[in-house]
């Protein structure tokens, strides 16, 4: 038998960890000699940790739709486009119902991401299983017929008005420093965050959870007890572009406000090596979005307080180069499911 | 035992037909409670696809199934699972990443009140079932880090946890060591006196003959025959799945050993995962003596077979052939300069070309010498010519030469092998599983063709999971147990439990050798 540290002491570990770095957090925050200091202010100040999070959850929200598609056995590279389709189609949603009451239009809003983005879903898997497609090629197809199709049909002219605001969470929003950060958020962050969490306990502890694992490890073994891969794969890569979609959905409204042509700018695929740095476990994920997240808050924080030593374009790549960096550097300690990206076939039906 | 009670399980003229072949044709066959059926023929015979349609993961053209009297059809494994029959395959269907009760209790999982599985549940059940049919299993186990014979015994608690009353068992001991094979053996009889019914499938006639009450033989997608092990023998059942008389022992002389051709001294090497795989071996093998190495696969035995031939670096030691240092040599130059020949142990990744012709694969290591090559032209007349001669003396059996070398049947792939390797002056022969998963009547030929160049005076090393090769060929036996040579033994001074023992790993006093 191999030596290795049980799953219960690694998630102790990472559970200390947490904590630790939360305690960090707290004290930079309430200590003002601390606070004085500039280099802490920008790592470990709220304005950067609410940049933070909101640079995390559709990174999150990405690696939780990769999750959901590559844990059944379906290799998903078209989240980008998933992301675009469903901002877009928020978008259009929203300036279509902007006379009715704010929240019922943003309701719309939402919807039209979930569907649109579990219909690019439906179509990827569609493609990968029925028609046995390269699945990279599938998402690579979905991608650019997502950028084409928004780019055309976007009208520069329409406003969409208003967005989500924010919810204070009585009791927990008072909680000093982390209150302001977790407990402030609009609906579709409180969202993610609770899929997050969702997602984990029925992965590893329902039924569906298991069935799911088994037909992205061994599908055949699934099939021999009578599990039908197939109606899994579809199911997930829907259930997969749907949360893609609401990622583009949470852009427009939540975040930004507007569409922009191309407004995901490489979150889709950011999100792919959150959910591979994040060993394919929603919570490794979402810790990984919150890293590739805060590299985005940094590169912020360090724009606004002009810093002008490096010229910034460099800055702007931070959060891309510790993206690949993370990534190479954990290739090979993580484990994808074993079947994923080869096609299914049941021998000898009729 | 009686056989006019209702049969608990009835196969009547099943056919199935896939596209270019009919893989069963109107097989009828019947098991009773708490009996053994052994079902036993060649590779690609049928007996998979036959069992595979019972258990339902195919559907059969014509025909029907029984149970109990009563006709059932199984659209997929979950009505098979529903009505009490149960499979455990020949490669095993766990998920390594997933514990021993994960594994048992998907697709039947129980769940508790608040909709989460029930998994400490599951785990009293695996241990109740442990300890009444005498598996022993540890539910929390992850599969991966169990060893072959238990992933078999989670098999099969996983069939027993469905509650099934017919067990269908395919080829089971292909990957276990010969304690480990009495020790299913034992399971199996408990499950008969408990009134389970048990379908083994085999093509080891020697198993067949202990363990089954009836046997049914399959040749050619058709049932050739009815035996009963009281009666027959193996000859009379290899017979049987041939079609003709098929002499199993191999007649052989005395060997006369002489000079030491392959000498491999203190070799250690590291398998592709990084770990060590071979760990100061040393020994010799002379001109005229076959060197059998006997062991369970993933022993490092590959890997020892991989250096010696130049698919794998040594990092310490040294190898030479006829007195030439071969150590890490390419595998060009220990074929062509220390004329050795391999028979590779994956003949479908090291043997052959699948898609290349017949005559095309029987010059895959001299195309580039004459009279095959001229210059930088090939000679495709003196090509087919030979592959004509290397076809008829060796008894390839293919429609052409120029049929595709994936389009022939798994012994006549092996047979194409070795007329390539012994189509040219050798000294030394690497056989690596020889005759894994092929038909007897090719096994018989093989066999005898590596004896004979025994008595030409080549050394021959045999690489064998399978004892009774090792047995009938060898003329000194080693074996393999995690990367060390453990015994070294004479043939005549070697048993069968004694090598089952050395192969667990169990050390045996030392035999001089």
């Amino acid at each position: 038998m191999k030596q290795r540290y049980s799953a219960r002491q690694k998630t102790v570990f990472k559970i200390l960890g947490a904590v630790a770095l939360l305690g960090l957090v707290i004290l930079v925050n309430r200590i003002p000699a601390l606070k004085e200091i500039t280099a802490l202010r920008l790592l470990f100040g709220v304005s950067a940790l609410n940049f933070t999070l909101r640079a995390t959850i559709p990174l999150a929200l990405g690696a939780m739709s990769g999750i959901l598609c590559e844990r059944t056995g379906i290799i998903n590279i078209g989240i980008e486009g998933m992301m675009l389709a469903g901002a877009y189609a928020a978008f259009v949603a929203k300036v279509a119902t902007n006379g009715w009451p704010l929240y019922a239009s943003l309701a719309v809003g939402v919807l039209a991401a979930l569907l649109v983005g579990g219909l690019m879903g439906l179509l990827h898997g569609t493609f990968s299983i029925r028609y046995r497609m390269d699945q990279i090629i599938s998402g690579t197809v979905l991608i650019i017929l997502a950028s084409g199709l928004t780019a055309y049909l976007f009208d520069r002219n329409a406003i969409a008005e208003g967005k989500f605001s924010a919810i204070r969470i009585p009791l927990l929003a008072d909680i000093p420093v982390i209150g302001d950060i977790l407990f402030k958020n609009p609906p579709i962050t409180y969202l993610a965050l609770l899929l997050v969490v969702v997602l984990h306990i029925t992965l590893f502890h329902t039924r569906w959870g298991l069935r799911t694992r088994a037909c992205g490890e061994h599908p055949r073994a699934a099939d021999t007890v009578g599990i039908n891969v197939n109606r899994y794969r579809y199911f997930n890569t829907m259930l997969g572009g749907m949360v893609a979609g609401l990622a583009g959905g949470f852009l427009v409204l939540e975040a930004v406000g507007q569409f922009q042509e191309g407004m995901t700018a490489g979150r889709g695929f950011i999100s792919l090596a959150a959910m591979i740095f994040g060993n394919w476990n929603p919570f490794g994920a979402l810790a990984a979005a919150a890293l590739f997240g805060y590299t985005q808050a940094l590169q912020n924080e360090l724009l606004l307080a002009g810093f002008t030593n490096i010229p910034r374009q460099f800055i702007a790549m931070l959060p891309y180069i510790v993206t690949i960096v993370a990534v190479s550097g954990f290739v090979g300690r993580v484990r994808p499911p074993a079947a994923e990206g080869k096609v299914y076939e049941t021998e000898g039906h009729a | 035992m009686s056989d006019n009670r209702v049969p608990v399980l009835e196969v009547r003229n099943i056919t199935k037909r896939f596209p270019g072949v009919v893989a069963n044709q109107d097989i009828s066959l019947t098991l009773h409670a708490g009996a053994i059926l052994a079902l036993l023929g060649e590779n690609g015979a049928g007996k998979s696809t036959l069992m595979n349609i019972i258990y339902g993961l195919y559907h059969p053209t014509e025909g029907e199934i029984l149970l109990n009297g009563k006709p059932a059809v199984m659209h997929s494994p979950k009505d098979a699972i529903a009505l009490g029959i149960g499979m455990v395959h020949q490669h095993f269907q766990l998920v390594p990443v997933m514990t021993v009760a994960e594994n048992i209790m998907l697709g039947s999982e129980v769940v508790k009140a608040n909709g989460l599985l029930n998994v400490a549940q599951v785990a009293k059940d695996v241990s109740e079932l442990s300890s009444r049919y005498q598996l022993n299993v540890d539910p929390y186990a992850m599969v991966e880090d169990l060893p072959v014979g238990m992933r078999q015994r989670v098999e099969i608690v996983k069939t027993l946890y469905r509650k099934a009353n017919i067990l269908i068992l395919d080829e089971p001991t292909a990957v276990l060591t010969p304690q480990e094979i009495e020790g299913l053996f034992e399971v199996m009889n408990l499950l008969r006196k408990q009134g389970k019914s048990i379908i083994f499938i085999s093509h080891k006639l020697k198993e067949v003959l202990r363990v089954a009450d009836r046997i049914a033989v399959l040749r050619g997608g058709k049932v050739v025959g009815e035996a009963d092990p009281q009666t027959s023998t193996q000859g009379s059942l290899a017979a049987m799945m041939v079609g003709r008389e098929v002499i199993l022992t191999v007649e052989k002389e005395l060997a006369q050993p002489k000079a030491v051709v392959l000498e491999v001294h203190d070799i250690s090497a590291k398998n592709d995962l990084g770990a060590a795989a071979l760990n100061n071996i040393s020994f010799d093998v002379r001109a005229g003596e076959i060197v059998g190495v006997a062991g369970v696969q993933g022993n490092g035995q590959t890997e020892l077979v991989e250096v010696i031939t130049g698919l794998r670096k040594a990092n310490q030691g040294h190898i030479t052939i006829s007195g030439q240092d071969m150590t890490n040599a390419s595998p060009r130059h220990i074929t062509q300069t220390g004329l050795s020949c391999h028979i590779p142990e994956d003949r479908h990744t090291h043997g052959m070309i699948g898609s290349y012709s017949v005559a095309d694969n029987l010059i895959l290591n001299t195309y580039n010498q004459a009279p095959f090559a001229r210059g930088i032209s090939i000679n495709r007349p003196a090509i087919l010519e030979n592959a004509k001669k290397l076809i008829e003396r060796f008894d390839v059996r293919t429609p052409s030469a120029e049929t595709y070398g994936a389009n022939l049947s798994g012994g006549n792939q092996q047979k194409m092998v070795v007329a390539r390797e012994f189509s040219r002056p050798i000294n030394l022969l690497i056989a690596a599983q020889p005759t894994r998963g092929i038909d007897v009547g090719s096994i018989e030929f093989i066999h005898n063709q590596i004896v004979a160049k025994r008595d030409d005076g080549v050394a021959v090393l045999l690489v064998s999971s399978e004892l009774d090769e090792i047995m009938a060929l060898s003329d000194r036996i080693m074996v393999m147990y995690k990367g060390e040579i453990i015994g070294n033994v004479l043939r005549e001074n070697a048993t069968r439990e004694g090598l089952g023992l050395l192969m667990a790993g169990v050390h045996a006093e030392p035999v001089p050798a």
